[in-house]
């Protein structure tokens, strides 16, 4: 016989707290049924010897204290899953949003998956080509990794993140076992139809997944969006053995409906409001990308953000690097200077890409030249504040070459057009032919062994 | 409700990994208990009168209020004996590769394993015979429990007495009696190979000694300018992507000490399998062996429960100390505190209580103090000598270093190698900013690199720290006026600056040549360097222009010597020294030639 409980003891935002339930588990499910508005479910998340206090998933609009029976599941929140969730839309909890009907599952899985025990991680190694050079020479994407990209708004977050899955999945040897994880999380309709869209015209839709909490949809869901996605993303790569990437977006929503339970339930705040635990509780997601020894498939996440004013010291961008494996940040100046994708390279890093790039990954030359490309744009920011105060014309020689390499490592490297693809080589190349316009002696990040063999000392390089 | 009895307590509340347990006032502080169905490990953090509160290692998920807590009746401790070397453990020292053996690859709940093997056998030489007397800490027996380490059967801390019934050499497992002492109180106690310690209790030793031995690492803007001293303390702050975790690898690869202690608290789980994949197939440039012979991994990622965070510093801090009284040179690496910081705060924040700056409790200093405190240069309690060096990585969020963590850990710690967001950003690894970081060892270490180097070691640091100085001077006026306009003394300071910068601190990780580098290369790189600066210095003042001797390529020869001459044959610098000989005499006599021709 099912077993309700009648009456609620006290609701406060977006929280229902129940009193002497008997056999509640923490974290378990339980199921509301509002009369006249039909069932909700929501999840516990502390219990008192008395008390027990429920994060309702739909909110708490409607519910009295006196209209609402409760019903403890006896599980957690777990996600039905079969291959037929490839070419599916889901709400934030799991639940179909397409109108095709359930999932017959294969198998349920709980959405907090369990922590990957790390001498079972395989040390990921294999690069993705992108086919852009900014990403692909200087910040090279590793299957397996998490490499977000922090960015803001209006920003060519979207119209990037799109061109990777694009591009990306060329590359991939076997078409069939790759597979897109998309969870919007709080994001406008717009942005989700743009990614829709895409998927569509270039011909993936049906090995997609997609994950669906809009702007206007319940705020509890955001925090089970993603770790809705990140199951069906296991599922995929573990036991299907699919390379799959997921797509997050935005973070910042996600950890601003964190923020919101964490103050109704009147935890001690850190940073800018945010609960002390948001690192932890990032990295239960973040930490869910990776490889396992013994297993075919891999979860690379690629999760979009975007940074209140741009400020990178945000505690959601700054947490988020401090878990990921590098990241990818986007310019304002650039953009409006008309340089797609707008890297701001030097505040980007690929964390991954010091093992597997160069001889037998890429190509020998690989860490050198981006050591240099680095070193030398670097340097073209100290020469631009210098021609800022005292003019261009002042500069010496040697500062005047720099300037001249920055604009053409904007112009010819960074800027790509949105479906421009290249090679591997062909970023190489041009990286070399960009640090030829720069005298020998200011390499200091090449060997003499590269300068002998890539530089061209000819000075003709250059545009 | 089965199991509720007099000794069971039940669970009254779950909130993250703190639960609250009624019904049994006998449970201590900081003793070890058994939670709920599963049995799920946890320790008493608070005890009140009618309640106690638990925080527990694994994840609380399903836990039931009325679900029995079972006193174990010990504090937490680690298990101690041969078989921890090259094993990487969970924050409360489970064997992670057993776990996998058991859970796949996935760390499931209430799991129960045994930390060393039981069932291997080593071959142990035992060390004493009956009627020997027994003193606390003594070394009865010894293993090799690696190739590249003889571990010490030492009696545990608290036993004395006559030994008894001592076996002969032979195989043993950790299990088996190999002894027994008879204690004053004419009790017999039986001696294994192995020991438990409870982790918050720190061993004891016989006392405390001075430092005097630096902890080479082979960086250069380490071991030259902001020296370690084994049984030193070191802290790394650095934002994000900046190296505190690529430091931590240089120095647990390269570092001379007998044992590497590495505690990934609250990291990537992918640098633990970078760990695991790289180590094996390193050389000790001491032993010559696999690096994995001397290192012991404590690895409670991100991911994992928050509460085996917090144990895992004690975790690791316990086990080296046991090194440390066989009379070994540990180092001990600990990666990120600041994660360890934020478990002290999350669990802080569970029991309400009233919180200091930025939420953290009142009690992270001197918690931070208490770990640092267990570093030390110390004579053992068997008379042996052995240090534990702490290095420290701290997290500042949002790169703010006056945040509580960094700000207190500056405090307790003697060494402080700043890591920098700009020269990160440029790209110059390792990017420790040598204007904010510091050594308190240098007066203390001064003698032994005197003697080591040679007694011009001091000066010529300082020589090299004051060019650098007087380059962000100079710098700032670059900033404003451009370079062109400095007269030509000054410009030479830029360039002797540059060649410090590339040639000397940037270091390239990566470079079989560069990635380790022996003190007197070092040493020789550093006179070079400073050689040149002095014959350079006395061209510029006889009028040459800077461009000029930078146009002779001497200068780029220098920033090249990094790779040019190999570690293990430093003929080079001879060389190097006659080229600037012939660049100074060349260019003096080229000018006073002109000088003369000028005049007639
Ligand atoms: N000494 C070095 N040589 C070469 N590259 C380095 C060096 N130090 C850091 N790097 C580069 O910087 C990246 C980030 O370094 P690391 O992972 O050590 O940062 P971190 O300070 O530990 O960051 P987090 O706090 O996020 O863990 C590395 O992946 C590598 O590309
Ligand atoms: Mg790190």
């Amino acid at each position: 016989m099912r077993l309700e409980y009648l009456d609620l003891h006290e609701i406060k935002g977006p929280l229902v707290i129940l009193k002497d339930v008997k056999g509640a588990s923490y974290e378990e499910m339980v199921e509301f049924t509002i009369q006249g508005v039909g069932k909700r479910i929501g999840r516990i998340i502390r219990m008192t010897e008395e008390l027990c206090v429920v994060q309702v998933f739909e909110g708490t609009a409607d519910i009295s204290l006196e209209n609402t029976r409760t019903y403890l599941t006896g599980h957690t929140l777990q996600l039905p899953l079969s291959s037929e969730i490839l070419g599916r839309i889901f709400d934030g909890k799991g639940s179909p949003k397409d109108g095709l009907g359930d999932i017959y599952p294969d198998m349920k899985a709980d959405i907090n998956g369990l922590p990957i025990n790390p001498v079972s991680r395989k040390y990921p190694k294999n690069f993705i080509q992108t086919g852009l050079s900014s990403i692909d020479g200087l910040a090279t994407l590793i299957r397996g990794q998490k490499l977000p990209i922090f960015s803001g708004s209006g920003l060519p977050h979207n119209d990037l993140a799109v061109q990777i899955v694009r591009q990306a999945k060329i590359t991939d040897t076997d078409n069939s076992k790759f597979a897109i994880v998309f969870a919007a999380i709080g994001v406008k309709s717009d942005v989700a139809e743009y990614f829709t869209k895409s998927f569509k015209e270039s011909g993936v839709l049906e090995k997609v997944v997609m994950f669906l909490n809009l702007a206007d949809d319940p705020v509890v869901e955001r925090i089970t969006t993603p770790r809705c996605a990140l199951t069906a993303a296991e599922y995929l790569a573990f036991e299907k053995g699919m390379h799959v990437l997921v797509i997050m977006t935005d973070m910042i929503s996600y950890a601003e409906a964190l923020r919101e339970i964490s103050s109704s339930m009147e935890e001690i705040p850190s940073r800018k409001g945010f609960p002390g635990y948001l690192y932890s509780d990032l990295a239960s997601m973040y930490e869910r990308a990776g490889i396992i020894e013994g297993k075919e498939g891999s979860i690379t996440q690629i999760p979009i953000l975007t940074m209140p004013n741009d400020d990178i010291t945000h505690p959601v961008p700054d947490l988020t690097a401090y878990i990921t494996e590098g990241q990818l940040v986007l310019d304002r100046e650039l953009t409006q200077r008309g340089v797609y994708p707008p890297v701001s390279i030097l505040m980007s890093l690929s964390r991954l890409m010091k093992d597997s790039i160069g001889e037998g990954f890429t190509r020998e030359d690989h860490p050198g030249i981006a050591n240099q490309l680095f070193a030398s744009y670097a340097r073209v920011q100290e020469v631009r504040a210098l021609a800022s105060v005292i003019g261009e014309d002042e500069l010496s020689d040697t500062d005047k070459k720099f300037m001249a390499f920055g604009r053409a490592f904007e112009d010819r490297f960074l800027k790509q057009l949105r479906d421009e693809n290249r090679d591997m080589k062909k970023t190489l190349d041009l990286g070399w032919r960009l640090i030829s316009t720069l005298p020998e002696a200011e390499l200091d990040r090449l060997t003499p062994e590269l300068i002998a063999k890539y530089y061209d000392k000819s000075g003709r390089g250059g545009f | 409700m089965t199991e509720r009895n007099r000794n069971n307590g039940y669970i009254s509340g779950v909130s993250g990994p703190v639960v609250s347990v009624k019904g049994n006032p006998a449970l201590k502080m900081l003793e070890m208990v058994l939670v709920g169905k599963n049995r799920l490990i946890g320790e008493v953090i608070s005890v009140e009168k009618d309640k106690t509160v638990v925080q527990v290692y694994e994840t609380t998920s399903g836990l039931k209020n009325g679900e029995p807590v079972v006193s174990s009746g010990s504090p937490l401790s680690v298990t101690l004996g041969p078989g921890i070397l090259g094993e990487v453990f969970d924050g409360i020292q489970r064997p992670l590769k057993k776990i996998e053996e058991l859970s796949g690859s996935s760390i499931q709940k209430g799991l129960e394993i045994k930390t060393l093997d039981e069932t291997k056998k080593w071959n142990t030489t035992i060390k004493i015979k009956d009627g020997d007397t027994a003193t606390e800490g003594q070394i009865i027996a010894e293993v090799w429990e690696t190739p590249a380490l003889l571990h010490k059967i030492m009696l545990p801390p608290n036993v004395s007495g006559t030994f008894k019934n001592v076996r002969g050499n032979g195989e043993y497992t950790i299990v088996e009696v190999i002894a027994s002492v008879e204690t004053k109180k004419e009790k017999i106690i039986d001696i294994t190979m192995t020991h438990k310690w409870p982790v918050k209790k720190p061993r004891p030793f016989g006392k405390r000694r001075p430092v005097y031995m630096p902890l080479i690492t082979g960086q250069r803007v380490i071991d030259m300018l902001f020296p370690m001293a084994k049984g030193g303390t070191a802290a790394i702050p650095g934002g994000f992507g900046t190296g505190k975790t690529m430091t931590q690898h240089q120095l647990a690869k390269w570092s001379d000490a007998d044992i590497v202690v590495y505690i990934g608290c609250g990291e990537r789980g992918n640098e633990i399998a970078d760990v695991l994949e790289s180590f094996p197939k390193l050389k000790d440039p001491k032993t010559g062996l696999s690096l994995m012979n001397r290192t012991v991994l404590i690895a409670n990622t991100s991911n994992m429960p928050v509460a085996a965070r917090e144990a895992s510093i004690y975790t690791g801090i316990t086990i080296a100390e046991y090194y440390r009284d066989m009379g070994y040179h540990v180092a001990l690496m600990a990666d990120s505190t600041s994660r360890w910081a934020e478990a002290l705060r999350e669990i802080s924040g569970r029991l309400e209580e009233m919180p200091a700056e930025e939420g953290y409790p009142a009690y992270l200093p001197s918690r931070l103090s208490q770990f640092y405190e267990r570093a030390g240069y110390v004579q053992n309690l068997n008379g042996s000598e052995g240090s534990i060096s702490i290095i420290g990585a701290v997290s500042p969020q949002s790169n703010d270093f006056s945040e509580p963590v960094t700000q207190n850990t500056k405090r307790f710690t003697r060494c402080f190698w700043a890591l920098d967001k700009a020269l990160a950003y440029a790209r110059h690894y390792p990017a420790i900013n040598w204007t904010g970081s510091y050594s308190e060892y240098i007066d203390e270490l001064a003698p032994w690199y005197e003697e080591n180097t040679d007694r011009q070691y001091g000066e010529k640091r300082t020589e090299i720290l004051r060019i650098l100085q007087e380059e962000s001077r100079l710098m700032e006026i670059v900033k404003l006026i451009g370079q062109d306009v400095l007269p030509d003394g000054q410009k030479l300071t830029l360039e002797m600056a540059k060649i410090i910068r590339q040639g000397f601190l940037q270091q390239n990780a990566f470079h079989e040549n560069d990635t380790f580098v022996p003190v007197e290369k070092q040493y020789k790189m550093m006179s070079i360097i400073l050689y040149l600066n002095e014959k350079a210095e006395k061209l510029v003042a006889t009028g040459i222009p800077v461009s000029v001797l930078v146009d002779t390529g001497v200068f780029n020869e220098l920033v090249q010597m990094k790779y040019n001459i190999p570690n293990d044959n430093l003929d080079g610098f001879a060389t190097l020294e006659r080229r600037i000989d012939d660049f100074y005499n060349d260019l003096s006599i080229e000018y006073n030639d002109a000088r003369r021709r000028n005049s007639q």
